[in-house]
């Protein structure tokens, strides 16, 4: 073990360090947190006072679970989230397994390509995007969604996860083929496993931004029905008058869910860096 | 029947060409060792023979049956890696059945051939065990457990001791020929360590460049080398190489002595160049100060004296136990065992017989 790291001195500097960072992190959400449960009163006079029983309030709950249907933008944010997440992690496993283990004409350039996408923001095509989906009769689907979503993750996760194929060792898979397991096997059953840290590191990249996109669902899919949780928040928010209680409500429920997804996919990758490598 | 025959074998990486027209026949129950030095296309024909490497062309044939086209999977073959290239998600058990369990066998079935080849491989105890918990030995015991599993007409071992520490290869060795002999199946391995090609081949196929220099039996490759080569490569250590010329009696090599060495070859005309082979073990010290002690090593049974001759030559000489080793610096002289002797074709660097 290095010397620095047994030093005491050092060990509390750096756990200094990163408390500070984790308390300035969490500090905007604490915030939020808190005043969610105070009444508007008590969010303007004391915005950091922790609520107490005269400046409980529950209204701003209330008024989300009354006003629009927050359920089901819940279950509208969940679908597309999830289902994007999965297609970019199948179709990008998929694209990276391919570049990284056939031998091809045009594999360098087909990588290249698909890397381009890191670089060009996807944000600059959407006038395009929105022909396309007023042409094929997508605009207010989830669908719409689900297919963007996909192909701006698309990118970053053949590039990371083509990276880790071509970590797993040519032997494991040579040694598939000859127990005589098919390419589809051989990719389902033994390199998407050894990849698993790599393909949780994709989703958390991705799960957040699509998430908490506004974007996309005002241009693409704002109808009543196909709303996600960022653009319902949105009504509390007006021109003259915001509903205080009502966005800071409806901004806490919508950190619970990301939470949970995050807890999952952290569990992968921990158990997947510790699941021994190939040797 | 499970002989492997492979004809005018061809495989090329686009315009290099790797393999030249390889032909072997391999009998069943033999176990050959293909040997070379590295780049030499041992493990590419073990690919091929395998159907991991496309080949390009000729024909193998395993049996009865034309596998050059078929997949790797129903050539009826199993393959030992050198990076063991066990599944590390899966526990011992599910390693050795997974292929089994691939191809739809019965659970109970698949628990039977686990069983049997863990008995024979003395892996009872780490069944429930994933790869990272075991030791090196351990995990290539596994990987030759899954070759067995399957019951293949032919195994095949890709330099499958080369990851391990000196100690332990010398009991995998032992251990692969007591299952050679417990199974009796047709193996092919590659390695590049002419020990283990000495002690577990009963035919041993020297490759250089992509072409056969010589097959043979372990013995006779050392006994009666083809060339250079197979001389240098077979024994160890070394036999020595000198420059020499053909004379009345023998050869007159500048680099061992003034006197000719007599040899059984049938020598061309006198005042041919060739080139005289001795082995470390057929050549003594002697009285005289016409070589320089460089070095010597001592094994304990024998060791080893580094020579270098007047003529720049290096010769490495073979000392029993009961000899008085020269002290390095000092000097010696030097004397071939007679008729012992190889002679080699300047040109062709075949061997004069």
């Amino acid at each position: 073990m290095p010397a620095a790291r047994q030093s005491p001195l050092n060990s509390f500097a750096a756990h200094a360090a990163l408390i500070a960072y984790t308390l300035i992190a969490l500090f905007p959400v604490f915030v939020i947190v808190i005043n969610s449960f105070k009444s508007r009163q008590a969010i303007f006079r004391e915005p950091l006072a922790l609520p107490d029983a005269e400046s409980f309030s529950l209204i701003g709950y209330q008024t989300v679970m009354k006003q629009g249907d927050f359920a089901l933008y819940f279950q509208n944010s969940l679908i597309v989230t999830l289902a994007s997440l999965f297609f970019i992690l199948l179709f990008g496993a998929m694209a990276a397994f391919a570049l990284s283990e056939y031998r091809f004409r045009g594999n360098l350039l087909m990588g290249l390509y698909l890397a381009l996408g890191i670089m060009i923001p996807i944000r600059i095509g959407t006038v395009a995007i929105l022909q396309m989906m007023v042409a094929t009769g997508l605009v207010n689907t989830l669908w719409a969604l689900i297919l963007v979503y996909t192909a701006q993750g698309l990118p970053l996760a053949v590039f990371i996860l083509s990276e880790f194929m071509r970590q797993v060792s040519d032997d494991l898979k040579n040694a598939g083929r000859i127990d005589g397991l098919s390419e589809y096997r051989i990719f389902f059953r033994l390199v998407v496993p050894l990849v698993r840290p790599a393909l949780a590191t994709v989703a958390v990249f991705n799960m957040i931004p699509i998430w908490n996109d506004l974007w996309f669902p005002l241009i693409l899919a704002p109808a009543e029905e196909v709303k996600t949780l960022t653009l319902g928040s949105q009504v509390f928010i007006g021109q003259f008058v915001t509903d205080w209680n009502a966005v800071l409500s409806a901004l806490s429920l919508a950190i619970l869910p990301v939470l949970v997804l995050y807890v999952i996919f952290s569990r992968q990758l921990i158990r997947g860096l510790t699941s021994g490598a190939v040797k | 029947m499970s002989d492997v025959t492979l004809r005018k074998l061809v495989k090329r990486y686009g315009e290099v060409e790797v393999i030249h027209g390889v032909d072997l026949d391999i009998s069943e129950g033999e176990f050959v060792v293909f040997v070379g030095p590295s780049g030499c296309g041992k493990s590419t024909l073990l690919r091929m023979i395998a159907g991991l490497e496309e080949t390009t062309e000729g024909r193998i044939s395993i049996g009865e049956h034309d596998v050059t086209r078929a997949d790797p999977a129903d050539r009826g073959v199993a393959m030992v890696f050198q990076t063991y290239a066990l599944y590390p998600h899966m526990t011992v058990e599910e390693n050795m059945g997974f292929g089994l369990k691939m191809t739809g066998h019965k659970k109970d079935e698949i628990r039977e051939k686990v069983r049997e080849a863990s008995r024979i491989l003395k892996l009872d105890d780490y069944l429930k065990r994933k790869p990272k918990a075991l030791s090196g030995g351990q995990r290539q015991r596994v990987a030759i457990g899954r070759a067995i599993v399957r019951g293949p007409e032919v195994f095949l071992f890709d330099e499958p001791l080369s990851n391990l520490d000196a100690e332990l290869r010398v009991d995998m060795r032992v251990e692969i020929a007591r299952l050679h002999k417990e199974i009796g199946a047709t193996m092919i391995y590659v390695t590049h360590d002419q020990v283990e090609a000495m002690t577990l081949a009963d035919k041993i196929v020297v490759l250089r460049g992509g072409n056969i220099e010589q097959v043979g039996a372990p013995m006779d490759l050392y006994r009666d080398p083809d060339n250079r080569f197979v001389a240098g490569f077979i024994g160890s250590p070394s036999m020595n190489f000198l420059s020499g010329s053909v004379a009345e009696g023998g050869v007159l090599a500048p680099g061992l002595g003034d006197a000719p060495v007599a040899t059984q070859a049938a020598l061309p005309a006198p005042g041919t160049e060739v080139i005289l082979g001795v082995r470390p073990q057929h050549l003594a010290l002697a009285e005289g100060d016409s070589h320089a002690v460089d070095l010597v090593e001592k094994l304990g049974g024998v060791s080893y004296a580094y020579l270098v001759a007047a003529t720049g030559d290096r010769l490495v000489v073979e000392l029993d136990e009961d000899d008085a080793a020269p002290q390095s610096g000092t000097r010696v002289g030097l004397r071939a065992e007679p008729g012992r002797a190889m002679v080699f074709d300047a040109q062709s660097e075949k061997r004069l017989r």
